[in-house]
C-alpha cells in the first residue's frame, strides 16, 4: 500500500502500467470505511498494478489537478492516462471489474 | 468492537427490532434521528394501537424507546450517509464509522424526490456529506439546500473553513449563521456543464461550485444500490429479508399500510430473523 506524494504520485504515473489510487482524508468518515478495502486489493493486486492512496489534505495539488470533488474518489490511470473513476463508497467488486479488464 | 446488530431507525419498527434482538442476547446499535423528530412523534392521538388506546404519538414512541433502552440497546442519534457491506457492514454516521454483522432496515418512509441535475452531478459538484467535502471548496462559493433540522450546524461548519455559502430552505433556518445568506426557495435544480456551475432556485441561478443537499436521511436505496424496491418501498418476505444477504427491512419502508402496529410487528420478525441468520452464520 503506498502512500503517494506528489512526487511519487509523479513518477509512479510515468512508469506506466495501471494504477488504482484512492483520494481520501482523515476526517471523511465513508474514506475511513473504504480504506481496508483499498488495502486489501493492494495486497489482492500486488505485481499487476500499482494500489495507492493520496491524503487530499496532505496533496491538495494532486486533488486540484485531477478535479476531486468529493471523496472517497478512486481514479484509475493505465500508462499514464485515466481510464475510469469512481466516486463514492463501493463494494470491492466495482473496483476488481476495473482492475481485471485492464490487467 | 462492532454489535450484532445494526438498526437504522429509531422509530416503532427499530425499536421493536431492538427488544426483540436485545431478548435473544444480542448486541443492538440503532442509528436515527432524535426519536422527537419522528413522524409519530408529531400524531397528536393514537387510539388504534392494541392495549393502548388514546396516546399522543410522542406518548407511544417515548415509551418505546424507554423498553429499548432499558434492555441495553446502545443508541447514535444521526444519519447514516454512507453504508458498506465489508466483513458484515459499516456505516458512516458524521466522520464516524461503526460496524455491525446484521442490518436491518427501518428508516420509515423517506419522502424525497431527487432535483433535477441532482443525480447527474453527484460527485461532480453535488455532495451529501459536509464533513467529507468541504475541504475541498474552500474559498469557493456553494449552496447548502437545507431540508433537514441539522442543516444549518453543517452551513456553519462550511462557512468556518472558509467556504463562501448561501443557504437555500423553503422555511426560516433556526441557528444559521448571520453571516451567511439565506435564499428562500422551493423549486430547485442543480445546473452544470462537466461540474456543478449553479444552483437554480425558483427560477434564479445562483453561481456555485458545489451544492451540499442536506436531508433528514439518506434513501436506503442510495445507501445499498443493489437493493430491489417495489413500487417505491423495499422489497421484503415473510421473514422481512431482503434481496442483499443479511440485511432486512421492517416498518413503512416495507409499504403499507404506514401503521404502528404493523410496523412493530415487522420490526419484532425482522429482528429474529436477523438473529438466526446470525446464529447460522457464527454457531
Amino acid at each position: 500500500m503506498i502512500h503517494f506524494s506528489k512526487e511519487g504520485f509523479d513518477k509512479a504515473l510515468e512508469q506506466g502500467g495501471l494504477m488504482m489510487v484512492d483520494f481520501w482524508a482523515a476526517w471523511c468518515g465513508p474514506c475511513r470505511m473504504l480504506g481496508p478495502v483499498v488495502e486489501d486489493l493492494a495486497k489482492q493486486y500486488d505485481g499487476k498494478a500499482i494500489v495507492g492512496k493520496v491524503n487530499v489534505d496532505e496533496e491538495q495539488e494532486l486533488a486540484i489537478r485531477y478535479g476531486v470533488m468529493s471523496i472517497p474518489t478512486v481514479i484509475f490511470f493505465k500508462d499514464g492516462k485515466e481510464i475510469d473513476r469512481k466516486v463514492g463508497v463501493m463494494p470491492a467488486g466495482a473496483f476488481t471489474q476495473v482492475l481485471d479488464s485492464n490487467l | 468492537m462492532g454489535h450484532d446488530i445494526i438498526v437504522l431507525g429509531g422509530g416503532p419498527a427499530g425499536l421493536a427490532a431492538a427488544v426483540a434482538a436485545r431478548g435473544r442476547g444480542k448486541t443492538v446499535l440503532v442509528i436515527g434521528n432524535p426519536w422527537q423528530d419522528s413522524p409519530l412523534a408529531r400524531a397528536e392521538r393514537v387510539d388504534n394501537y392494541l392495549g393502548l388506546p388514546g396516546q399522543t404519538g410522542a406518548e407511544l414512541v417515548g415509551t418505546f424507546r424507554a423498553h429499548a433502552e432499558e434492555l441495553g440497546t446502545d443508541f447514535v442519534t444521526g444519519r447514516a450517509i454512507s453504508l458498506m457491506a465489508w466483513n458484515g457492514f459499516m456505516v458512516t454516521v458524521g466522520s464516524q464509522v461503526y460496524d455491525g454483522q446484521a442490518l436491518i432496515l427501518a428508516p420509515g418512509v423517506v419522502r424525497q424526490a431527487k432535483y433535477p441535475g441532482e443525480a447527474e452531478f453527484l460527485g461532480r459538484g453535488v455532495s451529501y456529506c459536509a464533513t467529507c467535502d468541504g475541504m475541498l471548496y474552500r474559498n469557493r462559493p456553494v449552496t447548502v439546500v437545507g431540508r433537514s433540522k441539522d442543516a444549518p450546524l453543517e452551513a456553519n461548519y462550511l462557512q468556518s473553513i472558509g467556504c463562501q455559502v448561501t443557504y437555500v430552505s423553503a422555511r426560516e433556518p433556526e441557528g444559521l449563521d448571520r453571516a451567511i445568506p439565506w435564499v428562500r426557495a422551493g423549486k430547485l435544480a442543480v445546473k452544470g456543464d462537466q461540474t456543478v456551475t449553479a444552483l437554480e432556485a425558483d427560477g434564479a441561478d445562483l453561481p456555485c461550485a458545489g451544492v451540499f443537499i442536506l436531508r433528514e436521511a439518506v434513501a436506503p436505496t442510495d445507501l445499498l444500490p443493489d437493493l430491489e424496491t417495489e413500487g417505491g418501498f423495499i422489497r421484503v418476505d415473510r421473514r422481512m429479508a431482503t434481496n442483499l444477504e443479511g440485511v432486512f427491512a421492517a416498518g413503512d419502508c416495507t409499504g403499507l399500510p404506514l401503521q404502528v402496529a404493523k410496523a412493530v410487528g415487522e420490526g419484532h420478525v425482522a429482528a429474529l430473523s436477523a438473529c438466526e441468520y446470525l446464529d447460522r452464520k457464527q454457531p
